[in-house]
């Protein structure tokens, strides 16, 4: 096949999109506005990259800080929900041997997410909304600076993401207890009791004999585990929205509430605890399991020491829900038992529990060497590389006296924020992303491998070195969420600049390969409704 | 007397070092993947418990090793027992500082408090040396107390800058060479 041929069947013709099942296409979607939204923050990631180093004209301070806004909750939202949430309404009914709860659900979670990424996005590009992620930051609101109009359809933007969460949520508990038409019943809550945790901590006081067999698969338990970390942040983030909302509305409708009714402080802890829902608890949670999960498919064989992984999963879970404090090392007015207990040493667990997980994982892969060096597995390496790299950056600024020095600079976004997102956790995404290819395009071939290698050295490297020199400038003082105009810190800026660019050449690669292995048709064909509403996963042969 | 310039130097030579040992690691664990191992290459558990070990300590020294080496940690958490030589109170509102009339000079080795107050929205407070280094930050949280205790350990002159997002607004939050500090620098005795 010539080029163009390749380019509108895909490599040797072989995805044909009518031949896939219900299940697979949706996975598919997911994928596709979850690499497309990816495309955006890269884009944005650029704009704010050269806009650090020289304020070029066509753009000003203010759009600089929206796409500040924006360019994290695309990240989050937009793109790794996606993606993750596609890729478990796969593989949870694929471990749990029996079929997605509801098919109707899971469309409007894609719909939802959808379609309330880009308001709120086009809500932040249209009227500059820019109190960063925490939606506003920081209370008192201050809407001298921000459209309280521009401000209401973000919100609305964010909320209609995290009703399509609530539905993945339900969807995701209700397939792992349910029972289908026609089965046998299916004892619920002890299938619940081993996806979060309760059965395994119960064994511990039990004989070795009269222990009971966990009834859920390891990833599965990681699947329930992180998503009860989502149904908590889903909850306080609907909340944060109501409660801005009223401040809006509020002052839209002449009554200000602008120094009044919420303690900042308190609101700080609110939502640094939510947020860390997410940081520090669902993120390293769903990681953990997909390691784990790579690594059986990668080397077909047993998890290293898989009781201890699957009770760190549950250890993980209690920490994520009392390490918030370290947001709040610098705030003077946090109580000291606060900072040391919740800020340093429940956060130093994290380094304990993730390094279980990136030793398991490690040892799983030694124990069935010679392996081939595949592309999933070449990923996997470099998502594990890359929480190696950023956990004790995170865990040295969650120091009382070191965050004294490292809060708030760029050393907290590129070492630590931008080194766990894109080395190690776009990295372990990209692995899943490899590893499932040819089970949800029935077999489709790779266009070209050299594309994939590509890629792959290109995202490492651009990924390690801009979080490395961003790390370099704020350790040199460089502040995160503001700008330089005297050119201080240009020689850092420039070489972050150089690494972000080699990140979009390494997408871009991705990208057409991706392209040319599916075809112009066969994608769009993904998005063709499919006439047959089968739950099977896979067509049969 | 420890400058917070040094503990900077330490963390980035630790830092340094913790990369490129777990970079080459990384590296030869790669390469070593793709041979073929001995007939018994499982992992053997008490390696794993080892490691274990090894994080809980590593995870736990790491803050008493600071509290007991970075001499503003311990100051910082007792320092409503402490008696400063000079209290300086500043305003924060409408994005602006508001400093107090009289110059803001210091001895060497004193020890001062910044006590700073928000009258409306959530801001920082760093002062930085002249190369725009950090020399310490706080945040300054409206209905809240927010003061810092520090012990200037060199001579020299000091910028304030909001270390705080507030809007964009905020990025000329800076007040430059504000705070002097003069006499001899301290030594490791002092």
């Amino acid at each position: 096949m010539n080029f163009k041929e390749t380019l509108i069947k895909g490599e040797q013709g072989l995805f044909k999109a009518d031949s896939l099942t219900v299940m697979q296409k949706l996975t598919l979607r997911f994928v596709v506005v979850g690499l497309v939204y990816y495309l955006f923050v890269l884009i944005e990631g650029m704009i704010m990259r050269v806009y650090e180093v020289e304020q070029v004209s066509m753009f000003n301070d203010n759009q600089f800080f929206a796409i500040l806004t924006a360019h994290p909750l695309v990240g989050i939202f937009g793109s790794t929900y996606a993606i993750v949430c596609g890729a478990f309404y796969f593989l949870v009914p694929y471990l749990m041997k029996k079929p997605l709860y509801s098919l109707k659900l899971a469309h409007w979670n894609w719909i939802l997410l959808t379609v309330g990424t880009f308001v709120f996005w086009f809500a932040g590009f249209i009227s500059h909304y820019s109190p960063l992620y925490t939606l506003y930051w920081p209370l008192p609101a201050d809407f001298s600076q921000f459209d309280p109009l521009g401000g209401s359809f973000f919100v609305l933007g964010i909320a209609l993401v995290m009703v399509g969460t609530v539905f993945f949520i339900v969807n995701v508990f209700k397939t792992i207890t349910y029972t289908p038409e026609g089965w046998e019943k299916q004892p619920a809550g002890k299938l619940l009791g081993s996806a979060l945790g309760t059965s395994g901590l119960a064994n511990l006081f039990r004989r070795k004999k009269e222990r009971k067999e966990h009834l859920v698969s390891l990833p599965v338990a990681a699947i329930a585990r992180g998503t009860v970390d989502m149904a908590l942040n889903t909850g306080i983030i609907l909340f944060t929205g109501v409660l801005i909302l009223i401040y809006m509305i509020g002052h839209l409708v002449g009554h200000s509430l602008d120094n009044t009714a919420i303690d900042a402080l308190l609101y700080k802890n609110w939502f640094w605890w939510g947020l860390d829902l997410i940081a520090d608890g669902l993120v390293l949670i769903f990681v953990a399991g997909t390691w784990y999960l790579l690594a059986t498919m990668i080397t077909g064989k047993k998890l290293f020491m898989q009781n201890i992984a699957r009770a760190a999963l549950l250890v993980e879970l209690i920490v994520s829900w009392t390490v918030w404090s370290h947001h709040l090392l610098s705030d003077q007015a946090q109580p000291g038992f606060l900072k040391v207990l919740s800020g340093e040493m429940v956060t130093a667990f994290e380094l304990i529990t993730q390094g279980l997980a990136f030793f398991i994982t490690l040892a799983t892969l030694w124990a069935a060497r010679p392996l081939k060096m595949t592309n999933e597995l070449k990923f996997l390496l470099g998502g594990l590389l890359g929480f190696a790299l950023a956990v004790p950056a995170g865990i040295m600024q969650a120091d009382v006296g070191l965050n004294r020095i490292l809060h708030n600079t760029q050393w907290v976004v590129g070492p630590h924020v931008h080194v766990a997102i894109l080395v190690g956790l776009t990295m372990t995404l990209y692995s899943a992303i490899y590893i499932l290819l040819p089970i949800l395009t029935n077999g489709a071939k790779l266009y070209s491998q050299k594309l994939a290698n590509i890629h792959f050295w290109l995202h490492l490297i651009g990924g390690i070195g801009m979080g490395a020199f961003m790390g370099m400038a704020g350790l040199k003082g460089m502040l995160r969420r503001t700008l330089y105009f005297n050119g201080e810190y240009d020689l850092y800026m420039i070489l972050a600049m150089i690494c972000g660019s080699l990140l979009f050449l390494a997408f871009l690669a991705f990208f057409v390969n991706i392209v040319m292995t599916l075809g112009l048709q066969g994608l769009l064909g993904i998005f063709k409704p499919t006439k047959n509403k089968d739950l099977k996963l896979v067509p049969e042969v | 007397m420890v400058d917070s310039a040094l503990v900077l130097k330490g963390q980035t030579i630790a830092y340094t070092l913790y990369c490129s040992v777990i970079i080459l690691l990384m590296l030869w664990f790669g390469t070593r993947l793709t041979k073929k191992g001995k007939s018994e290459s499982k992992v053997k558990p008490a390696l794993f418990y080892t490691f274990v070990a090894f994080l809980t300590v590593l995870g736990v020294s790491l803050h008493i090793i600071t509290y007991n080496t970075i001499p503003w940690s311990e100051m910082d958490l007792n320092r409503h027992e402490i008696t400063p030589d000079k209290t300086f109170s500043i305003t924060v509102a409408n994005h602006e500082f508001l400093l107090p009339e009289e110059e803001m000079i210091i001895n060497t080795g004193d020890i001062v408090v910044f006590d700073v107050t928000s009258k409306d929205l959530t801001y920082g407070f760093g002062l930085f040396r002249q190369d725009n280094s950090m020399l310490f930050q706080m945040q300054v949280v409206p209905g809240h107390r927010n003061d810092i205790m520090w012990r200037f350990v060199n001579p020299g002159v000091y910028t304030i800058r909001s270390t705080e997002y507030s809007g964009p607004k905020g990025i000329a939050m800076i007040e430059e060479d504000v705070v002097k500090v003069i006499g001899e620098p301290l030594t490791k005795e002092d």
